[in-house]
Formats: C-alpha cells, sequence, structure tokens
C-alpha cells in the first residue's frame, strides 16, 4: 500500500455506458475536495495510477439482464478486480456497488426493492463500523443524511455471510430513522438487517448504495458525503496513527 | 462436424429470496377475482444458438454462460434445455 503526505490523492472514476454519478463523483473528489480525479473509459485497460477507483452510480448497460451484470466483463474490470487484489481501495456506489457484487468482490446481491419503486430521497444511515478507511472521519453510531436514488438496492446475503459480515464488522451503515434507530420504516428498500454498505473482509473494497458524491456541496444543503470521501483521503495520509487503521492496512494484500 | 443446437434458458429467483414482482402479481390475480393462484414467480426466458462437435459439448458450453453470465447464483436459479436445430 502506497503511503503519502505530500500529494494529492488520485481517484479514478470509471465510466460505463449509462453511468450518470460519474461527475458528482469527479466534481466531489476533485473540485469539492481538492484532489485529483481523473476519469476511466470501460474500454480501456489503464488505470492512470489511480489510488482510488470509483465504480460510479447510474445504469451501466441499461441494466440488462441484471444491474451489473454486463458492466462487470466490460475490459477495464480485469484491471480493476486485480488492482482489487492487490489491496487497492475500490468503491463501488449505488450502480458501482451493483457491479462490485456481480463481479464477485463484495459479497451478497441487489435485488428489486421490496416496494417495487423506485426510491430517490434522503435517508439517515448509521455508521457501524468507524474505523474503516471508507469511514474512519466519523463517530461509530453517529448518523449522516445522504441521498439514495435506486430500484434494485435491497441487499441480500445467506444466514452465514450475514452472521461474518456481522462478526468481522464488515457492515459499515444501516438504514436508520434520525434518532438512529433501525425500523423497518427507516428501511427505503427492504435490505436485509436495514444493511446500507459493506466492505470485503480485507477492508479495501468497499460498496454502498446512497451516494455521498452528491452530498458533499454546501449548495446542495446536506454535507455528511465529505466525511466519506475525508475518510478515505485520511486513510493515505496518516497510516500508522491511528491503530485500528494499521490492521486494515496490513490486510491488504 | 459442428451441429448448431438451440439453447433455452429460464432464470428465476430463487426459492428462499421474496419475489416482490410475483407477489405484486398475486395480489393482481386475486383482484382479477380468480381463486387458488399463488406461489407467482417472476423470471426470465433467453434462448441463443450454440455450436458443439455433440450435444453434450453444446450443453457444455451453454450451461458455462448460464452459470457465469445469465443467472447470479447468489439469487437465481436456471433451467437449461438444449435441442438440435
Amino acid at each position: 500500500m502506497k503511503e503519502m503526505t505530500d500529494r494529492n490523492i488520485r481517484f479514478g472514476v470509471v465510466v460505463f455506458p449509462g453511468s450518470n454519478c460519474d461527475h458528482d463523483a469527479h466534481h466531489a473528489a476533485g473540485a469539492l475536495l481538492g484532489q485529483s480525479a481523473e476519469f476511466l473509459w470501460h474500454k480501456d485497460h489503464d488505470l492512470k495510477n489511480s489510488d482510488v477507483i470509483i465504480l460510479p452510480g447510474g445504469f451501466s448497460f441499461g441494466d440488462y439482464l441484471r444491474s451489473g451484470a454486463i458492466a462487470r466483463f466490460s475490459p477495464i474490470m480485469k484491471e480493476v478486480i486485480r488492482f482489487a487484489q492487490d489491496g487497492g481501495v475500490v468503491i463501488g456506489i449505488c450502480n458501482g456497488f451493483q457491479v462490485l457484487v456481480e463481479a464477485g468482490l463484495l459479497p451478497g446481491a441487489l435485488i428489486r426493492n421490496s416496494s417495487l419503486r423506485f426510491v430517490c430521497r434522503f435517508v439517515h444511515l448509521r455508521v457501524e463500523n468507524g474505523a474503516t478507511r471508507l469511514t474512519n472521519r466519523c463517530k461509530q453510531g453517529e448518523v449522516l443524511t445522504i441521498p439514495v436514488a435506486h430500484g434494485e438496492g435491497n441487499y441480500r446475503t445467506d444466514p452465514e455471510t450475514h452472521r461474518r459480515l456481522e462478526e468481522n464488522g464488515q457492515i459499515l451503515f444501516r438504514y436508520c430513522d434520525k434518532q438512529g434507530r433501525t425500523t423497518p420504516e427507516a428501511n427505503p428498500n427492504g435490505s436485509l438487517d436495514n444493511i446500507a454498505g459493506i466492505m470485503n473482509e480485507e477492508g479495501n473494497v468497499f460498496g454502498m448504495m446512497p451516494h455521498p458524491e452528491r452530498a458533499c456541496d454546501p449548495l446542495l444543503r446536506y454535507t455528511d458525503g465529505r466525511k466519506i470521501f475525508e475518510s478515505i483521503i485520511n486513510s493515505f495520509v496518516r497510516p500508522a496513527t491511528e491503530p485500528e487503521l494499521v490492521s486494515i492496512h496490513n490486510g491488504g494484500r | 462436424m459442428l451441429q448448431v443446437f438451440l439453447a433455452k434458458v429460464h432464470v428465476t429467483l430463487r426459492k428462499s429470496i421474496l419475489d416482490p414482482q410475483g407477489k405484486a402479481v398475486e395480489h393482481a390475480v386475486a383482484t382479477l377475482g380468480v381463486v387458488g393462484v399463488d406461489e407467482v414467480r417472476i423470471g426470465k426466458y433467453i434462448e441463443f444458438r450454440v455450436d458443439g462437435k455433440s450435444e453434450q459439448e453444446a450443453r457444455e458450453a451453454a450451461e458455462q454462460v448460464c452459470r457465469k453470465l445469465l443467472a447470479n447464483p447468489v439469487m437465481e436459479d436456471f433451467s437449461l434445455v438444449v435441442e438440435p436445430q
């Protein structure tokens, strides 16, 4: 894992045909957080020396077959999978999360919302593990306000995998109400156990249905998404000063 | 000699997974007034041509397509029929 203190973090944002949050992610990482950001065309094989890869939201390949099922075979995904296997930080947001489960980089599956409706609104998320590369700038149990916009965000997995996710602290966020209670009413899509975001066992691949990149600009009122981006940046800048982070760093291959 | 076969694939959500679309159709059936209908499951039907030296070989290729692309084994089952064309 590269460590750095003296330069910007390079965010690579993959662009699939049908991605529509690619510019938002680029704007959040680049213009708002002051890092460098590059678009990565899905047919290319060059990750342009990115430190962090973002698979953005949208409807890659029109959601044909299943959400994310075709995108996972795009040429650049070979490189993204290798990068992830080498310990590189990969974040899938919304459709990007769907691509990561289809690619087998994260466990489980995302099926049709239990309401059968496309849900587009702000939700509350409780931070379930504040000691990861994606959440170290959040407090454990903190309630974030971040929007969701999806029709297939209903997270499902088998009981054994669910148990392991829980035990290993791989559940990052749960849908909750304002007070942080994970009620069925606070669950916008019927996800198992109100799960809104997870990571892999190694702690370098992240998937979440809510859109942090849409909650970074003060113009859009809520800025809790910044904490996610700041956590990622922070995880590169100060790896040795946070004891919990050290083990996560060493976990990467 | 290569022969051409037709692969017919049905993909459905696994029994253990709630099918919200199926449930919605089930409710519509009840509203329609037809009684005695339940366990509605919505799926996909896909067909494609596949070459092979034998039916066995064509079936193996078709199965690979089903397992790796057409169905997601985490949540879906598939059934495959391969027939000579």
